[in-house]
């Protein structure tokens, strides 16, 4: 899941002080499940924004919606009419989320409420952890299903590195070395001849804007509506 | 006992301090409340085993967030003891009463917000 956190108010505040009249719109999806920008975060905001202006004596007239999805069209139409009526947006949605609300209303400044932090697994209530840096071409076929793209310190493709202490990276002994990770499990499957065989350098160049257009849905949509 | 403690504290019950969240202590601020304290069962005796910790969690947070849009953070508490305390329940409402009387009445108190809810289409 994409993981975000909220920015720090004042940052936001800032954002907003030439503003009288704003719209925080949050995103129902990913950040509503890691806690960072859903319907609760989005009244949070709401409030804290409301006290911190009043406090100031600049009173801020406000509204507050989530959408099921700042990244599908149809769930940002919900706004169509109704978007105009204020001066500015924040949005609590992943930076995805932000830039498609923002396209969909120019006229209008749209402002990021979240810092969007990658791709992470839920290890507790409000922990999560990295675990894909998106490159675009996986490997974990050959790396115990560990990714040293995210987990490696250097992201190296071929590990270890000569950094690697008894399980520890050189970079901080609380942090795990990926490679030795993988190389453990590697072993523990029987399957070492993965670690010795050499991965080409990533073609970096790749990493450019991509386009995904899944099989079977070989016609992008033109309309824009 | 009978013990009585300050008038102007309005008791919220709920099931559990777990059961409080940000955004009710947030609120109370927001509309005006000079001040408001959660009181929990005992850290470690917790029925539902983390629910008064999780409360402090929420607690601390809300004091942050006082803190951020420029309010004095006392004026949201967290408070524990077991349910056979009544003479400390009474402290406790002294203390906060007292506490909220030094730092004077929220300056909220005298604007109302202007949210509106904008209801997906």
């Amino acid at each position: 899941m994409i993981v975000a956190k909220r920015k720090p108010f004042d940052e936001i505040l800032r954002m907003i002080e030439s503003h009288r009249k704003v719209l925080v719109a949050g995103c129902g999806t990913c950040v509503a499940v890691c806690l960072a920008g859903g319907e609760k975060e989005v009244a949070v905001l709401a409030a804290e924004i409301d006290m911190a202006r009043r406090l100031k004596n600049e009173p801020i007239e406000l509204g507050q919606t989530t959408l099921e999805r700042q990244c599908d069209r149809e769930y940002l139409a919900q706004l169509d009419g109704r978007a105009e009526a204020y001066e500015a947006i924040v949005s609590l949605a992943c930076g995805v989320g932000i830039q498609f609300l923002a396209e969909r209303f120019p006229k209008i400044p749209v402002y990021p409420g979240v810092d969007t932090c990658g791709l992470a697994v839920n290890q507790d209530v409000g922990w999560y952890e990295e675990r894909c840096r998106s490159c675009g071409r996986c490997v974990l076929d050959r790396t115990a299903g560990i990714c040293p793209v995210t987990l490696c310190a250097k992201g190296l493709y071929n590990g270890p590195c000569g950094g690697t202490n008894r399980g520890s990276c050189e970079i901080d002994p609380e942090q795990p070395c990926a490679w030795y990770a993988i190389h453990e499990r590697l072993k523990g499957q029987g399957r070492l001849d993965c670690i010795r065989a050499i991965t080409p350098a990533q073609e970096w160049r790749d990493t450019v804007p991509r386009t995904l257009i899944q099989p079977g849905y070989r016609k992008p949509e033109k309309a824009k509506a | 006992m009978r013990l009585s403690y300050p008038a102007n504290v309005k008791i919220v019950l709920v099931p559990c301090t777990g059961k409080v969240d940000v955004m009710h202590l947030l609120k109370a601020i927001q509309m005006g409340a000079d001040g408001v304290y959660c009181v929990g069962c005992l850290e470690g005796a917790c029925h539902y085993n983390q629910g008064n910790l999780r409360c402090r969690e929420r607690v601390e947070r809300v004091r942050e967030i006082l803190q951020e849009v420029g309010l004095e953070p006392d004026r949201v508490r967290m408070y524990n003891l077991s349910s056979g305390e009544a003479p400390t329940f009474v402290a406790y409402a002294r203390e906060m009463t007292e506490l909220i009387r030094r730092l004077g009445p929220n300056p909220l108190k005298n604007s109302q917000p202007a949210i509106r809810v904008e209801e997906a289409a």
